[in-house]
């Protein structure tokens, strides 16, 4: 049962970030092929955010890690 | 299979002074900052107008994080830089020192007989009292420079009886407060940590070549998330101290 518990808590917690992160990647691309000179601009800010969009993931993750070895 | 991997979610105490345990993590914590002071003392003692190579090293970092806090907080920049520029090389190389050999994988007998094994090293950020320690520290920072910058408008951003509407608004602030809190924490623990089991399990399952590309990663994940934490600082150092637009 626990381990159902660890699987369930990653899995349906990556899905949010994970369609985050696939729209953040998405608009960026497209505001670079807009406007290509301002690439590393939207580079940075976009990792940023990845970073942000990816922490909720790693809370998922966090939670699954205390069930699974605490 | 389990026996195999050691993974631990909280640090092993080694050795005790007085009260206070000494787990590996503070250990390397230890080390890191000294590490860290003794360069710091030597470039600073050092100074010149025909940089050495090392000097050039650390100016590389200490200017670009001044631009960052440039950029975000403007003519503050100043104020802010030397605690947020500490905070950004301590948890940078804290990132790091979980990827160096030896970290993790040295271990050493504690307890009373010696019956049980923990790692020597453990990556500082890797354990939740330091970067909840962090989270105080930075949040803590922003209570008292929104106080001393604006004054009894800040504590009307919390408390403020003029209208429900404001009053519940504040409740809102206040819990965001303590949220900020939470999420620096565990942003921080939560993706070192995370990195830590991802390099121990995919290291146990192919112990050759796999890893690798894990390493690299790890060490972007380090930066980013050290970079993270200082530049959402300062954001939120810029936020408590100017003032409300109406």
């Amino acid at each position: 049962m626990d381990s159902i518990a660890v699987a369930l808590a990653i899995g349906l917690g990556a899905i949010g970030p994970g369609i985050g992160i696939g729209i953040i990647g998405g608009k960026a691309l497209e505001a670079m092929g807009r406007n290509p000179e301002a690439t590393s601009k939207i580079q940075t800010n976009m990792i940023l955010a990845i970073a942000f969009t990816e922490a909720i993931a790693i809370y998922a993750l966090v939670m699954s890690l205390i069930l699974k070895f605490v | 299979m389990s026996s195999a991997l050691h993974i631990s979610i909280a640090a092993e105490p080694l050795f005790n002074i007085g009260p206070l345990a000494v787990t590996n993590s503070l250990f390397t914590s230890w080390l890191l900052v000294l590490g860290l002071s003794i360069v710091a003392i030597h470039v600073g003692r050092n100074l010149k107008k025909i940089p050495s190579y090392l000097q050039i090293l650390v100016e590389i970092p200490v200017s670009g994080i001044y631009d960052l806090a440039n950029n975000i907080t403007g003519t503050r920049a100043k104020v802010f830089f030397p605690f947020v520029f500490t905070a950004f090389i301590y948890i940078i190389f804290a990132n790091w020192a979980g990827l160096i050999p030896g970290v993790g994988t040295i271990f050493v007998k504690i307890g009373e007989h010696g019956a049980e094994k923990a790692p020597l090293f453990r990556a500082p950020t890797a354990d939740i009292n330091t970067t909840l320690a962090l989270a105080l520290l930075s949040v803590g920072l922003v209570q008292y420079y929104g106080l001393k910058t604006l004054k009894m408008e800040y504590v009307k951003k919390f408390f403020n009886f003029k209208n429900p509407i404001l009053t519940f608004v504040g409740i809102l602030e206040l819990v965001s407060e303590v949220s900020k809190i939470i999420s620096f924490a565990f942003r921080l623990f939560g993706n070192i940590f995370a990195g830590e089991v991802l390099l121990v399990v995919t290291s146990f399952l192919v112990p050759f070549l796999v890893p690798a590309p894990f390493y690299g990663l790890e060490l972007f994940v380090g930066f980013i998330q050290a970079l993270v934490f200082s530049m959402l600082t300062l954001v939120f150092l810029n936020l408590a101290t100017t003032h409300a637009e109406h």
